[in-house]
């Protein structure tokens, strides 16, 4: 076997459409308000948890948005779930039902129909 | 001719001011280089931000043209403008004698096939919106080979804000526009999936940013922010865009079906010859530069007989140029009849 | 699908009276290649070519690689120009796209800036007493092949066509950046649908793929490559390249560039071993030079060609076009000595010959 001393770079787009968009459209559908967003911030920079670990809300939701769930329950944990970001978000979206219904689509067994999305396999079904 | 007013262009702006001017007892002459009135609202379906049909404020203007008997030539390219404002040169070399000029020659869209990479002239599905509004008043808006589309991708800011196709400015009504024809894409399909790619929503009018939200929200349009770098085939015809999700910060690719392409209010092709042959000044970008941004919108200097009237002198939506319409009339009456300076 | 919109883009391209500057890994990779440029040009096409023993490289990759100063870099090129100068010519063509780049780069920096060509022209007279003009027409060797594309059209003994059904055969064809993403206007047909390749493809009777990722880079980009840690990146541009094109089942590509047609068809072994896949219905897909491309609708030998030293075995090409070649005569060099072939790989080897 060849020693080549590098491996091949994995891709680093979005392949939007070979993503799996169901917990998207779960997220969506309970959260119907999080299409309105604009993209300001506002909930990131008054974030409890964001402003002393690396945690950014606004796009953590993007990404879900464009079906990356990769690394999703890691980051999901870093929210302490003070409802800050609720109070500050100009589109009056409920942040917290949209941390909690991501949390719940994580929870869910691969039985519900919910295919196991890339980056959420170890740790789906296990609560 | 006495009260002899000239309009360059009989789009809604000159028109506007011709009807202004006749209400006055002037006798305003409207030289339209295309064979009918109503400029560029001609080819447009609805309007922003109420689904008006462009006829509905066509119409009306052309009724009141012809009502007033206002002297209209149609055909008629204006080549040079006097810098005193006596008067305008037609193609051909005709001369018509005026008391004061109102420039109302409107503006150019931009050509689409200078963004090379977006392919339009090159891939079948590849549209502007312009294209897309034909296909809206033609009640027929399909793929190149008459299938209905599942995903329609609509592209901000081809043409403005570009210095490669020397377009540095902001055209404006685009961002709305791309709005209004996502929602009625999803109107007419609302299986279609539509996204659009913007760098910023400009949302400047009054109610602009309600049916904004109300695509996000009811009619689940989908915004990226994000350029489209460069548009290509795939096997199956359809398109291949790619992008950066700049909220997100990394590159994006997706497939559509159709890609509508914004295209940008440029300065018209006149603008040229009309600011050389009357002495008037071009902003960066080959507008006409009024007098100044407050109280000399429509003018072209303190004591000036040509007027400005509607997107001669920067982009605007219908509205706008309607009304300045009114206020150019006023003040090239003011300019021939005396009066208060304001 | 794809509509000809590149006829608005034209350069000048000389007819005659050439000054060849070559690559310097070209003849390593592909090494019948710059010969065949000649040979085509004086033979076939009757041209005056000089072929000057006195030049040297351009310094591009040294100056692409942050280790060749500017100010070299001129010096040089304006050595270049004095050879030219020297031996009578005024149109210079560049085996290399990097070179020619690079020529167009530094033509365009002493517009721009009069007195770095002042500097150049002063650190030339200094260094060695010479002087230069600068040339009145500058292409690129693939541009010069472009502009008498139909001369050797109607001069070949093949056509890009499958011998046996008569159906185009599809060419995928990758234009190196350097040629008009630096200058989209001094490319045949622009930086975004470059027309140089295409028009040779469609003029010997192939048909062009359009594929979506056309427009991509092969990943080469010096330091990309030369520094092992960027490799991975390097090889994966190429990679999303060939998963882009494969579905087209392309026959060939071709590509104008010394390091895209070298990683495109290198890339292919290194992918065939570290991951197991390979494209194209034969184990892998050719990849020539426009030389070797002219060369075989030309009629001329494949191993003469030089093609024995592609990774990607040719034979799958050579079959579809209806090329005689001895496979026997594969490993044997100029002197009919043999030169030893490589191992067997995913990509079918020499399991043939």
């Amino acid at each position: 076997m060849v020693d080549w001393g590098y491996t091949i770079n994995k891709p680093r787009a979005i392949a939007y459409d070979a993503n799996d968009h169901t917990w998207e459209n779960a997220l969506q559908e309970a959260v119907p308000v999080l299409r309105s967003c604009i993209g300001c911030g506002n909930c990131t920079a008054t974030c409890t948890a964001g402003n002393f670990v690396p945690f950014n809300i606004r796009k953590l939701q993007t990404l879900v948005r464009r079906g990356e769930y990769a690394g999703l329950r890691k980051e999901l944990d870093k929210c302490m779930l003070c409802g800050k970001c609720r109070l500050v978000c100009p589109r009056g979206i409920n942040t917290r039902k949209m941390i909690v219904t991501l949390k719940r689509l994580l929870a869910q067994p691969v039985a519900a129909g919910i295919p196991v999305a890339p980056g959420a396999a170890s740790t789906a079904g296990q609560r | 001719m006495e009260n002899t007013i000239a309009i360059i262009g009989g789009g809604v702006a000159g028109m506007q001011a011709a009807l202004t001017l006749k209400e006055l007892g002037m006798r305003p002459v409207i030289l339209e280089r295309e064979e009918r009135l109503g400029g560029k609202l001609n080819t447009w379906d609805r309007l922003f931000p109420t689904w008006t049909p462009a006829r509905e404020v066509l119409d009306p203007l052309l009724e009141a043209v012809r009502g007033a008997g206002i002297e209209v030539r149609l055909g008629a390219a204006v080549e040079g403008v006097s810098p005193d404002g006596r008067g305008v040169t037609l193609a051909g070399g005709e001369r018509l004698a005026a008391e004061a000029v109102v420039v109302a020659s409107g503006f150019d869209l931009f050509d689409a096939r200078l963004k090379e990479e977006y392919g339009y002239g090159i891939y079948d599905n590849v549209i502007t919106s312009a294209d897309l509004e034909t296909m809206f008043r033609e009640k027929r808006v399909l793929t190149a080979d008459g299938r209905v589309p599942r995903r329609v991708a609509i592209l901000h800011c081809v043409g403005s804000r570009d210095e490669k196709v020397k377009q540095n400015h902001c055209s404006r009504v685009c961002c709305i526009t791309g709005v209004k024809q996502a929602m009625e894409i999803r109107e007419l399909y609302p299986e279609c999936e539509v996204f659009n790619f913007y760098m910023d929503m400009r949302m400047f009018g009054p109610g602009y940013e309600e049916i904004y939200r109300q695509s996000q929200e009811e009619y689940k349009v989908v915004h990226i922010r994000g350029r489209i770098s460069e548009v290509s085939p795939t096997l199956d015809g359809r398109l291949q865009m790619k992008t950066e999700d700049t909220l997100i910060g990394r590159p994006m690719k997706m497939e559509a079906d159709m890609l509508v392409l914004l295209v940008g209010m440029c300065p018209a092709r006149s603008n040229r010859s009309l600011a050389v042959s009357g002495n008037l000044s071009l902003g960066d970008s080959g507008f006409f530069a009024a007098a100044d941004a407050f109280r000399g919108n429509t003018r072209c200097g303190e004591n000036g007989r040509i007027f400005f009237a509607g997107t001669a002198t920067a982009p605007k939506n219908v509205g706008e140029s309607l009304n300045e319409g009114t206020a150019a009339a006023w003040q090239a009456y003011r300019s021939v009849k005396g009066g208060a300076s304001w | 699908m794809k509509k000809n919109n590149w006829a608005e883009y034209q350069k000048e391209i000389a007819d005659d009276k050439y000054y060849y500057v070559r690559s310097c890994i070209r003849q390593n990779f592909f090494p019948g290649s710059e010969a065949a440029f000649l040979n085509i040009l004086r033979n076939e096409l009757g041209r005056d070519i000089c072929d000057d023993p006195n030049h040297t490289s351009c310094t591009g990759i040294g100056y692409h690689s942050d280790i060749v100063p500017l100010e070299t870099t001129m010096a040089v090129i304006a050595r270049q120009f004095a050879m030219m100068t020297e031996a009578g010519y005024e149109n210079m063509v560049a085996s290399c796209i990097t070179s020619f780049g690079l020529y167009s780069e530094v033509i365009d920096m002493w517009e721009h800036f009069p007195e770095t060509e002042e500097k150049a022209r002063e650190n030339l007279y200094k260094a060695t007493g010479r002087e230069f003009k600068k040339p009145k027409n500058l292409a690129h060797a693939s541009d010069v092949v472009f502009h008498h594309r139909e001369a050797i059209a109607a001069r070949g003994k093949h056509r890009l066509v499958n011998a046996s059904t008569g159906a185009p055969l599809r060419g995928v064809e990758h234009i190196g950046c350097h040629y008009a993403k630096i200058f989209p206007k001094k490319g045949v047909g622009g930086s975004e649908f470059p027309y140089v390749l295409a028009g040779m493809i469609e003029a010997w009777g192939g048909e062009v793929v359009d594929y979506p990722e056309r427009r991509h880079c092969c990943g080469f980009g010096f330091r990309n490559y030369l520094v092992m840690a960027n490799r991975g990146s390097s090889v994966a541009n190429s990679k999303k390249k060939f998963e882009s094109m494969a579905p087209y089942k392309p026959d060939f590509i071709v590509a104008n560039c010394p390091g895209c047609a070298m990683f495109l068809d290198r890339w292919q072994y290194a992918i065939s071993e570290m991951e197991g896949v390979t494209y194209g219905e034969n184990g892998g897909i050719p990849v020539l030079t426009y030389e070797e491309l002219a060369g075989l609708v030309l009629g001329y030998d494949p191993w003469e060609l030089g093609m024995q030293m592609h990774q990607v075995p040719v034979e799958s090409l050579l079959d579809k076009m209806g090329v005689e070649y001895d496979p026997g005569a594969k490993y044997l060099g100029r002197d009919g000595k043999y030169i030893g072939r490589p191992e067997d790989t995913a990509l079918g080897g020499c399991s043939r010959c």
